[in-house]
């Protein structure tokens, strides 16, 4: 379906809160019509801004911690994480020139 | 240059592609980047779609609309239109991609997006415990209590759906009777998670990064009480969707495109109009598939009549890239 990696309560810290890249976490789940739909979009962004931004995915049903900790109330939601903090968040299913225009400062 | 291209992909989009297809005229149907399937792919049980006798989920009803019109040859674009010329026999479709896609006819099934409060902190909130979309977001609220606003069978249903994850459920609605069906409404009366509260308009929407509460006016005497709630879910309806097409489509005094009598042809010769964007009043599953039948029975009948030097320009189903 998505060729991001996915990320955990478990990997979390490692994969992204000590991270050196500008990631984006895209908090989605199976039964979230809207996250399908965008799952596809993110994709793109991440292959064609490769050496900008790096893409990956928490499964809301499985990382309960993570959803909780980012006080996740509505999916897909995607946060741009720096140094450990979230810098940018983005929430809803966009076309991809809206996701783009939302992460100009990320991918220039 | 194409015949048909359909604009939307939600019952009346599919089912104009599925009609369209099977007439041999090679349609395009352009289904929006992120909203393909339209509405019912936020449903869950859809137990009123005929032939379903056990119920179908929503997206699944969708998809199997899809197939069934991709079956028969219809190309589907995952894009989003951002410019519309209709004017004159050939119509062109802009796409946000920047492709530009010529065709004969135009057949306008955009449905309708849902409707907002308007009140000053909806925005800022939405996404932070205001919702629209009770399925992709009820989750959320496990244990919590939460608000839906409204009054119609969109606002019954996510209420019930809500109550799934929610510890309490409170219906605001401005009047004391709802205009859902009798059906949706005895499910939620039945629900003990579920209080109606009748004869309120939601007036505030309070929190700081997260909803904490809503301030709620009566509508009788005026006095305002605050509701600690941890959600608000808005179901108060949809408008249609016609940004795409002001100045160039008539509407209705419902803000609809109007259409001439029951058929779906628009006041420009060749552009056609289905589904809950035509209609102020049924805005079923069903009545928007069958909306769409009319719309490419019609195209149809259009085409057959146009001169043969412009249909011969038709052969050709490929995109201009600019």
């Amino acid at each position: 379906m998505s060729n991001a990696k996915d990320v955990t309560d478990a990997t979390f810290a490692d994969e992204v809160l000590n991270s050196s890249d500008t990631i984006m976490v895209d908090f989605w789940a199976e039964w979230c019509g809207p996250c399908r739909a965008v799952s596809p979009i993110l994709d793109a962004i991440a292959s064609e801004h490769s050496e900008k931004i790096k893409i990956v995915k928490v499964n809301v049903d499985d990382n309960p911690e993570l959803s909780m900790k980012y006080q996740i109330t509505s999916i897909p939601a995607m946060k741009v994480f720096r140094g450990g903090e979230v810098v940018k968040t983005v929430i809803g299913a966009k076309p991809k020139q809206a996701l783009e225009a939302d992460l100009a400062e990320f991918l220039a | 240059m194409r015949q048909v291209i359909i604009i939307g992909s939600g019952p009346a989009g599919y089912t104009a592609a599925i009609y369209a297809a099977r007439a041999s005229l090679s349609p395009l149907l352009i289904a929006s980047s992120v909203e393909a399937g339209g509405e019912l792919m936020k449903t869950t049980e859809v137990e009123n779609y005929p032939g379903f006798a056990e119920g179908i989920q929503g997206p699944e009803l969708m998809l199997a609309m899809q197939a069934q019109a991709e079956k028969f040859g219809t190309e589907i674009v995952m894009d989003d239109v951002t410019k519309l010329e209709l004017e004159g026999d050939v119509k062109r479709v802009t796409l946000g991609n920047g492709d530009v896609h010529e065709a004969l006819t135009v057949i306008f099934a955009t449905g309708s997006a849902y409707r907002k409060l308007g009140l000053e902190d909806e925005n800022r909130l939405s996404g932070y415990g205001v919702s629209w979309c009770a399925t992709c977001d009820g989750f959320f609220f496990r244990q919590k209590t939460i608000a839906v606003v409204g009054g119609g069978d969109s606002a019954m249903e996510e209420a019930t759906f809500l109550t799934k994850f929610a510890d309490k459920v409170y219906v605001v609605h401005r009047k004391d009777s709802l205009r859902a069906s009798k059906a949706m409404q005895e499910r939620a009366f039945a629900d003990p998670k579920i209080e109606f509260l009748w004869n309120k308009e939601v007036a505030h929407i309070y929190g700081d990064t997260l909803v904490t509460g809503i301030g709620v006016v009566d509508t009788v005497d005026g006095s305002e009480t605050t509701i600690d709630v941890a959600g608000l879910f808005i179901a108060i309806g949809a408008d249609p969707r016609t940004h795409l097409v002001h100045g160039q489509l008539d509407l209705t005094e419902f803000g609809t495109i109007a259409v001439d009598g029951r058929t779906s042809r628009t006041n420009i010769p060749g552009v056609f109009a289905a589904g809950d964007v035509i209609d102020p009043t049924y805005r079923q599953a069903v009545t928007a598939a069958g909306s769409g039948t009319v719309a490419a029975l019609d195209a149809e009948h259009y085409l057959a009549a146009l001169p043969k030097d412009l249909l011969s320009l038709a052969t050709e189903p490929v995109a201009a890239s600019v």
